[in-house]
């Protein structure tokens, strides 16, 4: 086989994988539905990947533990992925201090499970969620009226003055942090203690799930229409009557919600945080999951988000040179797809095929 | 003018030293097709811009429905019932056409993100009115058979159809067109404004901005002639088609020579 014909099965294979999307949305429900169960099912059974042949010879971390890998990094940055994603990917607005949003999520856990109050984990979460969210509208408010590099700055200092805060305040615990945090509750068999990550696992990956779904109900709506043309044109889109402003705050406390709560994840596993968790490389990196996954693409930022989670210990092999590893993979990633690992699509108007089809019939009664 | 649905009162534009539009008054009727024309930097686009809010006027006001629209943000203008197109095309590129219109439609719906997130039954009837209404109006504006499409994907034509559905999504009682046939050939621009006619026949204003003279001479009922941010002629095309005013400002002749 020559070197072009190996090149143009590369290439067939990579549309396929981006057209899998479609296909699957293209099968009749049943199968539709079985096929999603069935993949949902397997991501469960991550923790056992490794001991599959050939798939556990390619993701499995020599040198970590993998289960360790997918419950710390893995879960937390696809769930800060497909936050960041709606306000960078979605509304177009770029914030380099998402890291502050995910700060705060961790450190309400751990005011009011430690360090302050003995509130159970669970009764946490929302609270850090709300807070987090509030923290983004007191952020976008007077800051959304900036565009582009203004933006940008401003939430560069932000995702900074979170962290020099904490580390300043003695009520947040100074530099040594809190510790103690409560961690989730026990559900049935699933008990979060510190032998086993998997119930961890198990959790984040059910809060994806969640978030995927209501994100795509959001995407589907009014809502993300508005993102997308303020992302696209945001004088046009205000000129044809969209709240610019509105949508964009909405997008920023969305996003600062799910930032906060993969904060809330973290610090109840962790369960020991302190400010040099919370760097602004952490924010450099989330929106490299982004921008690579896909910028706009709810599934690439969901593999970006993994990605980015797993490559530097799937290298962790390479020891000090690790990081330099995956500079070099993101790099070419970049430039061979330099729309992301899954480009952001133009929609497919399902309903379009039905539109047509009710329009003919439409016409045939008429003329009946 | 008893039945005014926008009067310019007295707006002046400045920016820095330029004066773009100096104390311009005009009314628009309710259901005619107003004309809005002058030689190129006339300041006609700025007229647009103070209307629809992009620019506030230095001095003057705009009324629009007996209210004045000082104050007010573009989204609110728009939801108002002002719609316009813009002499650049501005779609939103990446957004199939029928998307694009389904933006402009959104703009009398109410879901927001609690409606969408819930599913709710406002959120499911509002989507169906925004796809029904614009591929009625992709369909009025003859491009349907690229209403999936994404909007940088068309050809030239259709992008300028394609505003104009959008604009009219919104539910506008006032339609401005900002130089609709721009870069057409005579036969498309005739197009054109035979589907201008057919709007306005529903019911709609329209304010059209166009640099072809003889273009606007067919399908306005009257016709304002800007010049230098002047207002120089106001009239029925015929009266403006013979002012000696609008020859020379036309042909480029001085003032004073006119
Ligand atoms: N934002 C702005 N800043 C500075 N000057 C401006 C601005 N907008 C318009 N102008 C100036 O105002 C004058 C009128 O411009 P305008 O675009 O309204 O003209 P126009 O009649 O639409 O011309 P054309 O037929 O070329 O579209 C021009 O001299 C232009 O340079
Ligand atoms: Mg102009």
């Amino acid at each position: 086989m020559s070197l072009s014909d190996t090149f143009k099965g590369l290439t067939k294979s990579a549309h396929a994988v981006s057209g899998l999307g479609e296909r699957i949305g293209d099968l009749p429900r049943v199968s539709r539905w079985s096929l999603i169960a069935l993949f949902i099912f397997s991501l469960y059974l991550m923790p056992w990947w490794p001991e599959v042949p050939v798939l556990g010879w390619l993701v499995d971390t020599p040198g970590t533990s993998f289960e360790g890998v997918i419950t710390d990094k893995v879960v937390i940055y696809v769930l800060v992925a497909l936050g960041l994603n709606v306000v960078v990917g979605l509304a177009g607005l770029l914030d380099l201090g998402y890291v502050g949003f995910y700060a705060i999520g961790a450190y309400v856990v751990g005011i009011l499970s430690s360090q302050h109050a003995n509130l159970p984990w669970l009764v946490c979460v929302p609270i850090a969620v709300i807070v987090s969210m509030i923290a983004g509208v007191i952020l976008g408010t007077p800051t959304l009226r900036l565009r582009g590099d203004y933006l940008a700055i401003v939430t560069l200092g932000f995702g900074e003055i979170i962290r020099i805060s904490a580390n300043n305040a003695d009520w947040l615990g100074g530099s040594r942090g809190i510790s103690k945090i409560a961690k989730p509750p026990n559900i049935g068999p699933l008990k979060f203690g510190v032998l086993d990550a998997k119930p961890y696992f198990f959790l984040g990956l059910t809060v994806i799930i969640i978030t995927v779904f209501f994100l795509r109900r959001l995407e589907n709506s009014r809502v993300g229409r508005a993102w997308n043309a303020v992302r696209e044109d945001e004088d046009a889109a205000e000129l044809m009557g969209v709240p610019t402003f509105k949508f964009k705050l909405w997008a920023f406390a969305i996003g600062a919600a799910i930032g906060g709560l993969a904060g809330t994840l973290y610090a109840g596993k962790v369960r020991f945080i302190n400010p040099s968790n919370f760097p602004l490389q952490l924010s450099i990196l989330f929106i490299a999951a982004v921008v690579l996954g896909g910028t706009g693409n709810m599934w690439g930022a969901v593999i970006g988000g993994a990605v980015v989670g797993w490559m530097p210990e799937r290298f962790r092999g390479f020891a000090d040179k690790r990081v330099f590893v995956f500079g070099v993979a993101l790099v070419l990633v970049m430039v061979f797809r330099p729309q992301g690992l899954i480009p952001r699509k133009i929609r497919k108007e399902r309903w379009l095929a039905n539109w047509k089809q009710r329009e003919s019939e439409g016409g045939e009664v008429a003329r009946g | 003018m008893a039945d005014a649905i926008l009067s310019v009162n007295n707006v002046t534009m400045q920016f820095g030293g330029v004066t773009a539009l100096s104390d311009v008054n005009f009314a628009i009727e309710r259901g005619e097709i107003l004309g809005l024309i002058g030689p190129n930097g006339a300041g006609k686009t700025t007229c647009f811009n103070v209307i629809t809010g992009v620019y506030a006027a230095t001095s003057g006001s705009v009324t629009f429905d007996n209210q004045p629209l000082a104050g007010l943000k573009r989204f609110q203008i728009t939801k108002r019932g002002i719609a316009r197109t813009f002499q650049n095309i501005r779609l939103f590129p990446d957004m199939t056409a029928v998307e694009n219109v389904m933006v402009g439609a959104d703009a009398n719906h109410k879901t927001s993100v609690g409606g969408a997130l819930l599913g709710s039954r406002r959120h499911h009837r509002e989507e169906r009115e925004g796809r029904d209404r614009a591929m009625e109006l992709l369909t009025f504006m003859g491009i349907a058979d690229r209403a999936a499409d994404a909007a940088r994907n068309l050809p030239y034509g259709y992008q300028r159809r394609l505003e104009i559905a959008r604009a009219l999504a919104t539910g506008p009682k006032l339609l401005c067109l900002d130089e609709p046939a721009a870069g057409f050939t005579p036969a498309e621009k005739q197009e054109l404004m035979d589907l201008i006619r057919k709007i306005r026949a529903q019911g709609y204003t329209v304010l059209l901005i166009e640099h072809d003279m003889s273009l606007v001479m067919g399908v306005t009922d009257r016709i304002v002639v800007l010049d230098f941010g002047k207002v120089i002629a106001t009239g029925s095309p015929a009266d403006v088609q013979n002012n000696p005013d609008v020859i020379a400002a036309y042909l480029g002749v001085p003032d004073d020579a006119a």
